[in-house]
């Protein structure tokens, strides 16, 4: 039976394949990551990949040795973190400026909207404002219907004119952390 | 101990289609000083994040050798990444530590190596394939066989004399190096 409740979840539910589907489109090579429940679809979705490497971080700033790295050998990299993990890469940020690389980090928010855990406001707060300020492009999607158009535009720009871009989504887009199981 | 111009002289001599990617301060003017490349990647900053950029460039070209050359003060900040490149075994990828146990370019001050700290044992705790520590010149060659042939990821921590040796500056401008290297890459 489809209500319109059940159509309207798996919609959400596939922006995660959305967004994968332009790393397909624009030949993303190799993903960087720290794990997020916001991200996991993704990751699965990159690990399951043999035409991508997969490669979990210990902490974000090491994903822009990495996507430095890989342009440098050729191939396309993105990288996927939390907001918090914007605040570990200030410094290794000016690398991708210094030499023009080009970089797509998708970033799921916290912090924001309904954030049951103030401990993620601080960052979260001043993620884009911080992103500006090292450089990057930035998008925000609070809809997953916008995600397809904007990941893809994104990707062109990041990787057509060596350009640094962050596509942040929303805590509206990826739903509260349930906090009670 | 080793005179780390003379080491690194020695590991780069006929270095055929060696990629380098060098840590800020001394590694990157040891390189120089070896020889100018295009196949070298000169690091001004970025510090902490030599080895991922050796990581990245291992796993997109497979074919080809990637050696990181740093020091001491670059490897402790991105200690994390020996984990991340542990994970992904890189075959391709070595690392090479000039250890003189200080910051040389800040004044001398005491690194973590020289309280103990260990690479090697690190790295291999890291699951790398091969790590060893050197501080003979006579050593030289045999380290430059593993950066060609050797099963990686492996490292070598090179005990260096801590001394001041004069500056040898290459290109600055990030834009040229990744250039250079990128063009050199695709035409060979």
């Amino acid at each position: 039976m489809h209500s319109p409740t059940n159509i309207e979840a798996t919609i959400e539910a596939s922006w995660p394949d959305a967004i994968y589907a332009q790393f397909q489109r624009v030949g993303i090579r190799q993903v960087g990551y720290v794990p997020d429940a916001g991200h996991s679809r993704l990751i699965k979705l990159c690990q399951d990949d043999p035409s991508i490497a997969d490669v979990v971080l210990t902490t974000e700033e090491e994903g822009i040795g990495l996507v430095a790295g890989a342009a440098l050998g050729g191939q396309r990299a993105a990288l996927l973190m939390q907001s918090s993990g914007v605040g570990n890469c200030v410094n290794m940020f000016s690398l991708l400026r210094n030499c023009g690389f080009g970089c797509v980090v998708l970033v799921t928010m916290r912090g924001e909207f309904g954030e049951f855990n103030p401990w993620q406001v601080p960052m979260g707060s001043i993620t884009e404002d911080v992103l500006k300020l090292t450089g990057f492009l930035t998008y925000r999607i609070d809809s997953a219907a916008d995600v397809d158009d904007i990941v893809g535009a994104g990707c062109d720009m990041a990787f057509d004119g060596n350009l640094q871009v962050a596509i942040l989504l929303s805590q509206r887009l990826i739903g509260r952390k349930q906090w009670t199981r | 101990m080793l005179d780390r111009r003379e080491f690194v002289q020695q590991l780069l001599t006929d270095r055929g289609d060696l990629l380098v990617v060098t840590g800020l301060g001394s590694a990157t003017y040891d390189a120089a000083a070896a020889g100018d490349h295009p196949l070298n990647f000169y690091l001004w900053g970025a510090m902490g994040g030599t080895a991922m950029i050796g990581l990245g460039l291992a796993l997109a070209r497979p074919d080809r050798r990637v050696t990181v050359i740093t020091g001491d003060g670059d490897f402790l900040m991105g200690l994390g990444s020996l984990a991340t490149i542990g994970v992904k075994q890189p075959k391709n990828l070595s690392i090479v530590v000039l250890d003189n146990a200080h910051y040389g370019e800040t004044g001398m001050q005491a690194s973590a190596t020289q309280s103990g700290i260990d690479p090697v044992a690190t790295a291999l705790a890291c699951r790398f394939q091969q790590a060893r520590q050197v501080s003979r010149i006579e050593e030289a060659a045999d380290v430059r066989a593993l950066l060609h042939s050797g099963t990686g990821p492996l490292l070598v921590n090179a005990h260096i004399k801590s001394e001041d040796t004069p500056r040898v500056l290459p290109l600055r401008d990030g834009h040229a190096i990744k250039q250079r290297f990128i063009e050199a890459l695709n035409a060979v």
